[in-house]
């Protein structure tokens, strides 16, 4: 059965070949810059399962790993070794964007280094603690960390200038805290984080939707506000957002994919329009949610504006938190 | 009891023929990565992860697979590690010691026997401890903090202390190195990048598997090309031993010890078959202190601690994934993921929801552990056979297998210029009567030691009483103290005994 689907997918991408333009993709590839069964392989998974079952692929997509840095390592690679080839995508989150933003993806290299194709989809930030903590609202936590900024520690799964920190600055800071005030604890991901949290060994974890999902069930951990522009549906309907609350605090999470710099206009409007007809798909759509993720459609020029725009953004933030000069 | 009923839903799982076929092929595919150098569990794991994914396979089965990879590379890491000195995968560093002095003496066969029968009794200490205790355990994972941790690392350190004790100057400088390596990447505490100089694959740290690989390996080349340009490469004893019941007698105690201290260290998130070996050496070494120990010069005790140490933590690594969750591990970060790919939560509810799964895949260890013994006994003859291959073919094949696992990790070859580099560096420290345990041991419990400090002093704002908190942190700490004083006091007993004899004789 699945045998006959893959021929039957086969056979239609080389339909649609026919017609397509100029640019057809020899040997499509995703680059997850991280280990296998990290985030981005999930990020990568979801073009490379996504478009196979949209019928928009006409040769399967390969997914490549190169781990180091958020991506870094990978941007590097691409830029010096692969800049006009259209055939490998790259996967990105908005964690790489923020380090980019300040300067951590080495040699000069910035927001200009890469041209952004289209998203796979976000993800929200979300204020989580013990079932059995005190506070059932963000205004009660706010207000007892108001009171002592230091008696109440902060942790996440990852350092300083990392999206997790930025999570909780801009917490803070739409709280009247000075961020340099509250106590932060670095873990090495989200499941250490969790697991400190489940100890008492920090009492407040700004942490992502996505991972919850099982956790919230079980009952060992509550979620007090989720840090997106509006609520959000399914399973997380019932959760206030932190705006409704009166706190200006929202952190999206941004999975997507990039194409060296070099890469000719042909092949960058072709991944773009399949971004486009995907976005359009049931099952494509489907393969997002599985994975975690809620869908974004934005894809092309507009998307290369978004992510420019966020890494200008996010570069103001790392001033104004004294992260870069 | 609930156990029982629950155990045999698994073993209803795990004999299935096309499970119990995956069970095999992933413990034979785990020895055969286990026993390549460069090639460690991570890697296997993640090699076969997206192969498992592409094959089709229902998420339980494709879960049996992987961790049989991951526990059979437990097994297959001692093979190099005891025959040509270089350790198969990062758990298997300490068993080089008294592993390879061994094969040396040409008790290879005995040396692998023995070890393998350590690793059977350590994996299967472990899953019992596990069926047994998981959820208790689990909530013991969550209660060690970072104090907890830095006790745990300051523990480990003191053990290790008298390692290489005739030249405590080197050792100190080795372990030194370890921690200025354990010092490169972005520091999580201030978000700095330190000591990287701007090359990206830098960012995360060094690679610790590139440094075991660099360090041991390529030097272990280096040693043997210049033996080979010096013509006096000698043909090394192969002999036909065996492990002796009397063997497996003496190190009873030992196996016991270790399976607890690696079951325990691997249930807490953050530490891995590394530091349970480095930890039940250094602390079996204690022990035997006195007691006719020649640890180093290949004392069955020393192999026997790490290889039921390491074994029994990749069990342990599994108890806080299925419960929690939480990998305990960085092979079971990968597995979570693996999980996560096939649509299934992992987390606390696993074992309510999809039994099948959670039991299926501990039910799946017994009959993989079983396995890999009779895979791994008959085949010992054959595995030291490899000795007697003349080094002028073995050594390009020693570096081909290195530089193909090395590159497999990141597919950058800025990996294979740093490891060779580190491979000269370990060999000059060799030449200079170095030993390289020292600083790889500083390097990884380095690490550990100075995040879970920072974390400790961060969460109290500064106070460094939070060292001294809560029950687990006084039993660590008096067990350091106990470790660091029990020696010479003991000593200092016995001289005390002896000059009492001699005192009565003179009367």
């Amino acid at each position: 059965m699945k045998f006959k689907l893959r021929i039957l997918a086969l056979a239609a991408g080389l339909a649609t070949a026919m017609h397509a333009a100029a640019f057809e993709p020899s040997k499509p590839e995703c680059v997850a810059p991280a280990k296998p069964g990290g985030g981005f392989d999930l990020t990568c998974r979801i073009i490379s399962n996504g478009f196979k079952s949209a019928d928009l692929l006409s040769t399967p997509m390969a997914v490549t790993f190169m781990p180091g840095g958020v991506g870094a390592v990978a941007y590097n690679y691409i830029n010096s070794n692969r800049r006009d080839d259209g055939n490998a995508l790259v996967a990105f989150s908005s964690g790489s964007l923020l380090n980019i933003a300040q300067g951590k993806f080495g040699k000069n290299l910035d927001e200009n280094a890469a041209r952004w194709v289209g998203a796979a989809g976000v993800d929200y930030g979300a204020v989580i603690v013990r079932a059995d903590a005190p506070w059932n609202t963000l205004a009660e936590l706010v207000a007892a960390v108001k009171a002592d900024p230091t008696k109440y520690v902060l942790g996440a799964g990852g350092g300083v200038g990392s999206q997790d920190w930025m999570k909780a600055a801009i917490l803070m800071k739409s709280s009247g805290v000075d961020p340099k005030t509250m106590r932060y604890v670095p873990y090495e991901g989200g499941g250490e984080a969790t697991a400190a949290l489940m100890g008492n060994h920090i009492q407040i974890y700004p942490g992502d939707v996505g991972e919850m999902v099982g956790q919230m069930e079980a009952g060992k951990l509550k979620m007090l506000a989720i840090m997106a522009p509006e609520r959000l549906e399914g399973e997380f309907a019932d959760i206030p957002t932190a705006k409704e609350q009166g706190f200006d605090a929202e952190w999206t999470i941004l999975r997507g994919f990039y194409l060296g710099p070099d890469v000719s206009d042909d092949a960058y409007n072709y991944w773009a329009g399949q971004f486009d007809k995907a976005y359009e798909n049931e099952a494509f759509l489907d393969t997002v949610h599985e994975k975690g993720l809620i869908p974004f459609k934005m894809s092309g020029d507009k998307f290369d504006a978004y992510v420019k725009n966020r890494v200008g953004y996010m570069r103001d933030l790392a001033k104004e938190s004294g992260l870069i000069k | 009891m609930d156990v029982f009923s629950h155990l045999a839903t698994g073993f209803s799982v795990a004999f299935l023929p096309l499970n119990l076929l995956l069970v095999l092929l992933g413990c034979f595919i785990g020895t055969l990565i286990g026993s390549l150098p460069g090639i460690g569990p991570i890697n296997g794991v993640a090699i076969l992860l997206p192969l498992a994914y592409a094959l089709g396979l229902p998420p339980e089965s494709a879960l049996i697979l992987l961790a049989g990879v991951y526990y059979g590379a437990e097994y297959g890491g001692r093979i190099s590690s005891i025959l040509l000195n270089v350790p198969g995968d990062a758990g298997a560093i300490m068993t080089t010691l008294d592993g390879y002095p061994l094969s040396r003496k040409g008790e290879g066969g005995r040396a692998l026997a023995l070890s393998a029968i350590s690793s059977f009794a350590g994996s299967m200490g472990a899953l019992l401890m596990m069926v047994i205790c998981a959820p208790i355990l689990s909530q013991f994972a969550v209660q060690f903090g970072p104090s907890e941790y830095v006790w745990l690392m300051i523990f480990a350190f003191t053990c290790l202390a008298t390692m290489v004790g005739s030249r405590p100057a080197k050792t100190i400088v080795g372990v030194l190195i370890g921690l200025v390596l354990a010092t490169v990447g972005i520091d999580s505490g201030s978000g700095v990048l330190r000591f990287t100089m701007g090359i990206p694959n830098f960012f995360d740290g060094v690679d610790f598997l590139v440094v075991v690989i660099g360090m041991f390996a390529i030097s272990e080349i280096f040693v043997l090309l210049e033996s080979w340009a010096r013509n006096d490469l000698g043909v090394r004893p192969l002999g036909k031993s065996f492990v002796t019941v009397a063997d497996l007698l003496a190190v009873k105690w030992v196996v016991f010890r270790s399976t607890v201290m690696g079951f325990l260290i691997g249930v807490l998130p953050g530490t891995g078959a590394s530091i349970a070996s480095a930890v039940a050496y250094g602390t079996e070494k204690r022990f035997a202190e006195g007691k006719n120990e020649h640890f180093g010069e290949g004392d069955i005790r020393g192999l026997a601690a790490p290889e039921a140490s390491n074994n029994a933590s990749a069990v342990g690594a599994m108890v806080p994934m299925l419960t929690l969750g939480i990998p305990g591990s960085g092979t079971t970060a990968i597995l979570l993921g693996a999980l996560m790919m096939f649509n299934i939560t992992p987390g606390p509810l696993l074992f309510e929801q999809r039994p099948d799964i959670a039991w299926g895949l501990i039910a799946s260890m017994f009959v993989g552990n079983i396995a890999l013994l009779v895979m791994n006994l008959p085949m010992i003859g054959l595995f030291v056979r490899l000795l007697s291959i003349r080094q002028a073919y073995l050594v390009p094949v020693i570096a081909m297998l290195t530089f193909v696992g090395i590159y497999s990790i990141h597919g950058d070859s800025f990996d294979l210029f740093f490891m060779v580099l580190l491979g000269v560096v370990g060999f000059l420290l060799r030449k200079l009567h170095f030993s390289l345990a020292p600083v790889i041991l500083g390097l990884v419990l380095g690490e550990v030691l100075e995040v879970n400090l920072r974390r400790a002093l961060s969460i109290s704002g500064g106070d460094w009483s939070v060292l001294l908190d809560g029950p687990i942190t006084y039993v660590m700490a008096i067990a350091t103290v106990v470790a660091v004083v029990a020696p010479s006091l003991m000593r200092s007993i016995k001289m005390r005994k002896l000059l009492a004899k001699a005192n009565e004789v003179e009367d």
